[in-house]
């Protein structure tokens, strides 16, 4: 591929998209590559009520409807792509995708978002879809009637929970800590719900059944102390992780695996920019992630037009 | 009704048919939710480029859907979607819960081969 974008975006959720919108917008020739479906966790959530201007929407919704404004203004989006090499330090920056194509960019913005954390314990992969579940909303319905199991104890673990007491006869939240990072809205509504009950400074350690999960092995961790939980469903909402393990050696990053960035999104690599959930940051919400997206698109512009100025002066310096 | 470009089985007899008249066929079983929109998106990326398959999906909560839901196959099966893969009519396979496109297309080379 010869073309040379102004903006090549690697990542498709919110951040990515929003960079999209501004930078196709501002007539850049732009360019999303994005390694699974477009839309990124948005698409995994069910409702959204927070997002200025829209009461009420589906994730995928409202990640069908960024795609949507991207494309319109013309931005390239290229989906399921691998990327295997990073060139960011010419004026040109490359990135090479693993069938072999080139992508040529005066400058990247990175928005490689997360994905949920897992607890990594045995049992984990086999019970997924067989007891094990990430959302509520989706599979709530197989566990009428039933007892289930939620780990966490941010808003989305609470809240799950509570979606879950629809179905569920009996809820049982199990957090590592003695305290919940949750909202206390959020939390005085879980301690309200009767069919809710809390293990505290718990973890689990082993998934246990034959042909679906059956029950979870647990330990108290101020104790050390392990029993055996039976339940017919677990559903994890421990936080999520960064996608940044292929930019080590590549970006600045955090000892979490954040992408360090200044306040205009700036990295440190000059034309390179990153926003949404791979930067370091306090709070990761949808409407974060959209003004990331934004700031580094606006920047990199910026960045671009003093670009290609210098170039101007430099041909009439030689004429 | 699923908001997908895909073909949408409605009916048990229907999907009895497709498994006739194709020798591949996948058949995504789940609704408009979270785990399942990302398996569509890859189905409708993967058409092109598997012309030997038939990839279809169908309505989880679509009664005819039972012939799914009750598939052996998926005994045991507790997330959605319900995704089955069919050669010369016969389950060869059935995947529970979001799969990624490298599951996917692994499965896909292993029992469709061109």
């Amino acid at each position: 591929m010869n073309e040379v974008f102004d903006v090549a975006i690697i990542g498709g959720g919110p951040a990515g998209l929003s960079a999209g919108i501004y930078s196709s917008r501002a007539k850049l020739k732009t360019v999303i590559l994005n390694s699974g479906s477009f839309g990124g966790q948005v698409v995994l959530t069910d409702e959204v009520a927070n997002y200025p201007g829209v009461e009420q929407t589906k994730g995928y919704n409202l990640a069908a409807l960024m795609k949507k404004q991207a494309k319109d203004f013309g931005c390239k989006l290229i989906g399921n792509i691998e990327i295997t090499e990073y060139h960011l330090h010419d004026e040109i920056k490359r990135v090479v995708l693993s069938d072999g194509r080139e992508i040529k960019a005066r400058g990247v913005i990175f928005a490689t978002g997360g994905r949920p954390r897992l607890l990594g314990v045995e049992g984990e992969n086999e019970f997924r879809g067989r007891g094990i579940s990430f959302c509520a909303t989706c599979d709530g319905d197989f566990f009428t009637g039933k007892e289930v199991v939620v780990v966490g104890g941010g808003n989305s673990a609470l809240e799950e929970a509570i979606s879950l007491t629809k179905f569920a006869t009996k809820v049982t939240i199990f957090h590592q800590f003695d305290h919940f990072q949750a909202f206390p809205a959020v939390i005085d509504e879980a301690k309200n719900t009767p069919k809710i009950n809390f293990i505290m400074e718990s973890r689990i350690i082993k998934f246990l059944g034959s042909e679906k999960l059956e029950a979870v092995e647990i330990e108290h961790i101020p104790t050390g102390k392990r029993q055996i939980f039976k339940t017919d469903g677990v559903f994890i909402f421990i936080g999520y992780i960064p996608n940044t393990e292929d930019l080590k050696g590549i970006l600045p990053l955090n000892d979490r695996g954040e992408i360090i960035v200044d306040s205009d999104m700036f990295t440190g690599i000059p034309g390179v920019y990153a926003a949404g959930d791979s930067i370091a940051k306090k709070y990761r919400q949808i409407t974060t992630a959209v003004a990331e997206g934004t700031i580094a698109s606006l920047s990199l512009a910026e960045y671009i037009k003093s670009k290609v100025k210098k170039l101007e002066n430099e041909t009439n310096l030689v004429a | 009704m699923l908001r997908t470009s895909l073909h949408e089985i409605e009916t048990a007899e229907e999907l009895k048919k497709l498994q006739e008249e194709n020798e591949n066929l996948m058949v995504c079983c789940g609704r408009m939710g979270p785990m399942c929109i990302p398996v569509y998106d890859i189905m409708e990326e993967l058409e092109e480029e598997y012309p030997h398959v038939k990839f279809a999906v169908m309505a989880f909560d679509n009664p005819e859907a039972a012939i799914i839901r009750n598939d052996p196959a998926c005994r045991g099966f507790m997330g959605l979607p319900f995704t089955m893969y069919y050669k010369n009519g016969k389950t060869v396979k059935a995947t529970t819960s979001i799969q990624n496109r490298q599951q996917i297309t692994s499965i896909l080379n292993e029992y469709f081969q061109k």
